[in-house]
């Protein structure tokens, strides 16, 4: 048998918390019981019947047929199996996920992958502001994991962002990776400030306008690290692994603060 | 005690006795693979028995491009020792000294282990300050600034405990040159086995030795049953037409690899036959009492 699907029937009356529909939570579940679920955050009861269609299923892999930016909290708390979404997500989207793998077919809202620390999340479209970001009061972004955005994003991806691995193939926007404490960016049109106060950690950019307080350091021809990291790039985006591939100059920064993060730029990047 | 011919050439009816051991592998990777060569030779040079190297240390294979982990041409070697403790001084000291200084040099695991042994995790420090890790694809490195650019290393390597070392081969002749031909063509099968290295120069040893000596303190000395000059002398395991011995030691990362190495090795020394290669085949033992694995030649023909 295969995984739970859930078709959404009309555009929620409001915002919805969409953290009860973890794969591996719903795997098993009857559709009486999955349908029964409340995910109202006002004070008008909403459970999962009112919003879907259920078909139930027994594998930790969740179909959600058409999507939402009202749907928040999608995949949040994950720690295994297969998200699918076709249509458009909320906010934290994979917020403190943990493992399993997320494909958004839409645009993703605000804070997306937050607090993320395992797993894949894939966003065919455009991701809102402090993707990868640390929420209010948190003391980092992204801890871990892999994020991809087909599209670009909005302010501030990368956020205090300590480990892990983000790739935005489109644009993004202003201060890319502020406060950046570790981890790996890589984005072919950042925004202006790319890097702003990053402590450590890497940023693999195509062109891009940098700060006064990025200086330039030597990059070593033939890098077995680019080399390694291009290859790890190459099955999630070719994109990446292009730049990667065709890095030619190395800036160290921010020297506003520690200094010790690094932004890779790319030269004239191979066609294909 | 020769019953058993192939070739011409008799097969003792004895087994090599062999010990446990602890291993683990290294992928060294250099912009060129004559680097990436003199940076494994530099870290297995005198790395020839545990009795005084601290490891027993050999290439296992050379990588095309393609099979090393950031697509440069490498070097897989095997490091053997007698306790974790030992592999993992042997590990740090060897690569500090000659992969973290050998030109435009990687180093990587070359074994998934059940434990792990410490790589970049320690020569790390190197950096002063200013070594950057990174983790991809779950791994970690560290990126450690030299002079010429980065030495790039991953953080840890594999230890593996089913790791067995003292299979080896005798090759008796009737001249030096046919001891020679004979032990080289077993040296030479048994570096085209994976998993196994044969750690002595070349493959080969000449002075064969025997636990124990006259001289208090030494724990082994010449192996005087086999030494051609000393037949009138001691109790000899040598007939009267045996001008010369020589030995192949081979560690393997498995008893299956020993196994498939002597298997290999054994073959190689029958096809040369008694006139070019040696007209005898025997293995060293303590009888049977010290070591775990017995492999017996006449199970590997």
């Amino acid at each position: 048998m295969s995984g739970v699907r859930l078709l959404r029937r009309a555009e929620p009356p409001q915002r919805v918390d969409l953290s009860a529909l973890r794969p591996e939570a719903l795997a098993g579940l009857a559709e009486g019981a999955i349908a029964r679920l409340p995910l109202g955050t006002a004070r008008a009861p909403l459970a999962v019947g009112d919003l879907f269609r259920v078909q139930a299923g027994d594998e930790a892999d969740l179909v959600i047929e058409g999507g939402s930016p009202r749907f928040d909290q999608l995949g949040a708390g994950m720690t295994t199996g297969i998200l699918l979404i076709e249509g458009d997500a909320g906010c934290c989207l994979g917020r403190g996920m943990r493992g399993g793998r997320i494909t958004l077919r839409g645009g993703a809202g605000a804070f997306a992958a937050s607090g993320l620390t395992g797993g894949v999340i894939e966003v065919t479209g455009d991701a809102g502001d402090f993707l990868g970001g640390a929420a209010v009061g948190e003391r980092t972004g992204m801890a871990g994991g892999v994020v991809v955005v087909r599209g670009g994003s909005g302010a501030r991806a990368a956020d205090r962002m300590r480990r892990g691995l983000m790739v935005i193939e489109g644009a993004a926007g202003p201060q890319l990776a502020s406060h950046m404490i570790a981890g790996t960016v890589v984005c072919a049109r950042p925004g202006p400030h790319p890097g702003t106060l990053m402590r450590r950690g890497t940023l693999l950019l195509g062109e891009a306008a940098l700060l006064p307080t990025f200086v330039p350091a030597g990059l070593a021809a033939d890098s077995a690290f680019l080399r390694l990291l291009a290859r790890a790039l190459r099955p999630l985006s070719a994109a990446a692994a292009r730049l990667a591939d065709s890095a030619a100059a190395r800036f160290v920064g921010d020297m506003a603060t520690l200094g010790k993060g690094e932004i890779l730029l790319a030269g004239s990047i191979p066609a294909g | 005690m020769n019953l058993l011919a192939r070739n011409g050439v008799a097969i003792d009816e004895s087994f090599a006795e062999a010990f446990d051991m602890r291993a683990t592998a290294l992928v060294i990777t250099a912009p060129t693979l004559h680097w990436a060569r003199i940076a494994a030779t530099s870290l297995t040079g005198f790395a020839t028995s545990v009795i005084a190297c601290g490891c027993e240390a050999a290439i296992d294979a050379e990588l095309a491009a393609e099979a090393t982990p950031d697509g440069r041409p490498g070097v897989r070697v095997l490091i053997f020792s007698a306790s974790t403790t030992e592999l993992q001084k042997q590990v740090q000291t060897r690569v500090g000294q000659c992969v973290l200084t050998s030109p435009g040099s990687a180093c990587y695991a070359g074994l998934a282990g059940e434990e792990a042994l410490k790589l970049g995790d320690g020569l790390r420090y190197f950096g002063d300050g200013w070594q950057i890790a990174k983790r991809i694809d779950g791994r970690r490195y560290w990126r450690v600034p030299v002079m010429d650019g980065e030495f790039f290393c991953e953080g840890s390597t594999g230890l593996t405990k089913q790791a067995v070392g003292g299979g080896n081969l005798l090759l008796l002749a009737r001249s030096a040159g046919a001891a020679l031909r004979a032990a080289e063509a077993v040296a030479a099968a048994v570096a085209a086995t994976p998993d196994a290295i044969a750690p002595f120069p070349g493959g080969i040893v000449r002075s064969g030795s025997k636990v124990g000596s006259k001289y208090k303190g030494l724990p082994a000395s010449t192996n005087d049953a086999y030494c051609p000059t000393l037949r009138g002398s001691v109790a000899s395991a040598l007939d009267a037409d045996t001008a010369a011995v020589l030995e192949v030691v081979i560690d393997g990362l498995s008893a299956a690899a020993v196994a498939a190495a002597m298997r290999a090795g054994l073959a190689a020394a029958v096809a040369l036959g008694p006139e070019q290669g040696a007209h005898r085949i025997g293995a060293g033992n303590y009888g049977g009492k010290l070591g775990r694995h017995h492999f017996h030649l006449k199970d590997l023909l």
